[in-house]
């Protein structure tokens, strides 16, 4: 394996990491709070097509952005109606509204567009264009350090910068705010933070629309950015997976960021290599793909190093009993 | 807290969740500029009009009975089984290795050993899952859905090295004849009864019989008395000497047993040989017809001939009008929806009402409250 294959791998870790990275943190602010979200999948979908279906239609990206995250905010707020207003149960809401993308974005695009559930595809300013970094073309030149910086880093598209950004900005609200302190607290002991005097539902409210909006920005950038307009099923378990590497960091902002580095790499060798060759064996590409699962199911195992979620996530908060 | 009247709690109140879930998805209809009534009648009309339809519609729903059983009985331990389609991929590959293992003579043979295999491979599925929760606290709904993921790479891996058949699609051999199972067609035509062409096959006398079979367990067993003991409280389970691990591990091996059960109907009794997606969201369906049948097996026969129809009726208006399939999915998220998730929202209203009217005869015999 040469230095430019090298390069191009992390091109691509950096493209397929963006969407995971967006809504495991999307993830990490729902679930931070209490509310556990396997809904993840179904606001990216459903972001996603909005954003490519504006963005055809209006041919500005940007209004499709728009549209992609308020769609993703109101399942968002279904989401909240259901588990945080009715205690409903929300692993049954979650699988329900990924059902409802699943079957509404398809539904949605046959009856605009009429190309068997697909978008028209995008190009010019209904995408997203690449970003050059400061400097990135006078650096090309330096050895190693150059093509990192002006093949690898640069050349993006906005949302990946936001992604990055969203990393730090996670951690300082969560952990140097007051916001972040009470939200934390509420996905650990809601009953302390009801007897504090500061309301439950209105925190829980607030980190799901927080959810929501990255999940949507996490859609949109798979539709308009890494890819030019909406397929069916195109986030391809990309959900799921934001979910994996939210239990892999443990709820954390900077270990999010690692892990979905991590599985990132593992889609961006298993797409571009049939089979991994080492001397002994020969890995399949099948293997390649599970292995975010497999290594997940091992960490939630508790064998290497355990995964305690937030103590409250999962039950509906009842203010008297 | 005061109780409704049972009529209420398990016919009433469903009733009223599907019919808001049907009334949002004649609202979604409209919006696509579909006529919702016209719909419904090409709906119902396609599902159960004919002997063609029915044939499709109880096919659908041995499935869903299989896959609808699984998550039922994992309800009753307060676990939730979402892992139903990896279980039942595995069920495939548990039929599949029966039915290409042996040249069977006869399906009266092969059948009871694809029954084992299935069901064997879907336990075993389902077992690290519920080890996992058992013993080292991790939860049960993430890994299931982990292993759903991991059982679909599993497949894939399978079909284009081992079990791949001579030529170009990645799918098996296909089974010998003595492991096909007879049609609805084939069974009608042996007492003089014409019935159309189409999948409906003997495996759904065996989902009926797992539907007794589960209600036995749960309501006639002790087994079923100490799932249903630690679904109430796992406290007073444990109190009353019940292993909450063991229950948890058994119980999910039930689950994972049923769910494999599926690829009975649907690979041996359809597809005749291993195909790489034989499951098609059928798992997932199950949460739907488990949640709309209250996890009872008599409810759970319902909900599933009732999605049955529901898939059946929509491939037939996405045959007539410019509907696409996905409007069944759209479906079958509001039944979840409004069944599980917002149940609440018609519960407590309802409630509201009967206690409020209900109060002024109360029936002979029961104490105030």
């Amino acid at each position: 394996m040469d230095f430019l294959t090298i390069i191009q791998i992390g091109d691509s870790t950096i493209r397929l990491a963006t969407p995971l990275l967006l809504a495991c943190l999307a993830g990490l602010f729902s679930e931070r709070s209490g509310i556990i979200d396997i809904g993840l999948e179904g606001k990216m979908l459903i972001s996603a097509f909005f954003s490519a279906a504006v963005a055809a239609l209006t041919g500005s990206v940007w209004l499709g952005l728009l549209a992609g995250v308020a769609a993703a905010v109101i399942f968002s707020l279904i989401h909240g109606l259901a588990s945080i207003t009715f205690r409903g149960d929300q692993l049954i809401s979650g699988v329900a509204l990924n059902f409802l993308a699943s079957g509404m974005s398809v539904l949605i695009a046959q009856d605009i567009f009429a190309q068997g559930g697909r978008t028209p595809s995008l190009s010019g300013d209904a995408r997203f264009a690449s970003l050059d970094l400061p400097f990135a073309e006078a650096l090309s030149g330096v050895p190693i350090l150059g093509p990192i910086y002006s093949d690898m880093l640069s050349g993006h598209t906005i949302l990946v910068y936001v992604a990055l950004l969203a990393v730090p900005a996670t951690w300082y609200v969560l952990f140097r705010t007051r916001f972040g302190l009470r939200l934390r607290a509420v996905g650990e002991n809601p009953g302390a933070v009801d007897t504090a005097g500061v309301s439950v539902k209105r925190l829980r409210y607030g980190a799901v629309l927080i959810c929501g909006l990255l999940s949507g920005l996490g859609g949109a950038y798979l539709s308009t950015g890494l890819a030019a307009g909406f397929t069916q099923e195109m986030t391809a378990g990309r959900g799921y997976i934001a979910l994996a590497a939210l239990i892999f960091a443990k709820w954390r902002p900077w270990q999010a960021l690692g892990a979905c580095l991590l599985f990132g790499f593992l889609q961006a060798v298993s797409n571009r290599f049939n089979s991994i060759d080492l001397i002994l064996f020969e890995i399949p590409n099948a293997f390649v793909l599970a292995l975010p699962y497999i290594l997940t199911v091992v960490i939630l195992a508790g064998f290497v190093g355990r995964a305690v979620p937030p103590r409250a996530g999962g039950t509906p908060y009842v203010k008297e009993r | 807290m005061t109780k409704m009247p049972r009529w209420a709690d398990i016919a009433l109140i469903p009733l009223i969740n599907l019919a808001l879930a049907l009334l949002v998805a004649g609202i979604v209809l409209l919006f696509i500029g579909q006529n919702p009534v016209e719909a419904l009648q090409i709906m119902v009309r396609g599902a159960v009009g004919s002997t063609y339809g029915w044939g499709y519609t109880l096919f659908y729903a041995t499935n869903f009975i299989f896959t609808g059983l699984a998550v039922a009985v994992a309800f009753h331990a307060k676990l939730f089984n979402i892992g139903g389609e990896g279980q039942a991929q595995l069920g495939s590959l548990g039929v599949a290795l029966v039915c290409l293992a042996v040249p069977w003579p006869h399906w009266l043979l092969a059948l009871p050993a694809a029954i084992v295999g299935g069901a064997v491979f879907g336990a075993a599925w389902a077992f690290i899952p519920a080890y996992l929760q058992a013993k080292r606290g991790s939860h049960i709904v993430i890994t299931t859905i982990m292993f759903n993921f991991i059982a679909s790479s599993l497949l894939v891996y399978l079909l284009v090295s081992t079990l791949k058949a001579p030529g170009m699609a990645p799918e098996s051999a296909r089974f010998p004849e003595g492991a096909w199972l007879p049609s609805a067609r084939e069974l009608f035509a042996s007492i003089g009864i014409e019935f159309s062409r189409a999948p409906l096959n003997v495996s759904f006398l065996v989902a009926l019989l797992a539907c007794w079979l589960v209600w036995l367990l749960l309501w006639r067993t002790r087994l079923g008395y100490e799932i249903r003991a630690l679904g109430h409280s796992e406290p007073a389970a444990r109190y009353a000497g019940i292993s909450p691990p063991r229950i948890v591990i058994i119980a999910m091996l039930i689950s994972g047993a049923l769910a494999g059960l599926m690829a009975v109907n649907a690979v041996m009794g359809e597809q005749e040989r291993l195909l790489q997606d034989n499951v098609l969201g059928a798992g997932f369906v199950g949460i739907a017809v488990a949640l709309m049948g209250r996890s009872h097996p008599v409810g759970v026969l319902l909900a599933a001939i009732l999605f049955g129809a529901l898939y059946q009726g929509g491939a037939e208006l996405e045959f007539e009008t410019s509907v696409p399939r996905q409007m069944i999915i759209v479906i079958q998220a509001l039944v979840i929806l409004f069944t599980g998730a917002l149940d609440n929202m018609v519960r407590e209203p309802v409630t509201g009402l009967f206690l409020r009217y209900g109060k002024r005869k109360p029936a002979p015999g029961t104490p105030a409250e």
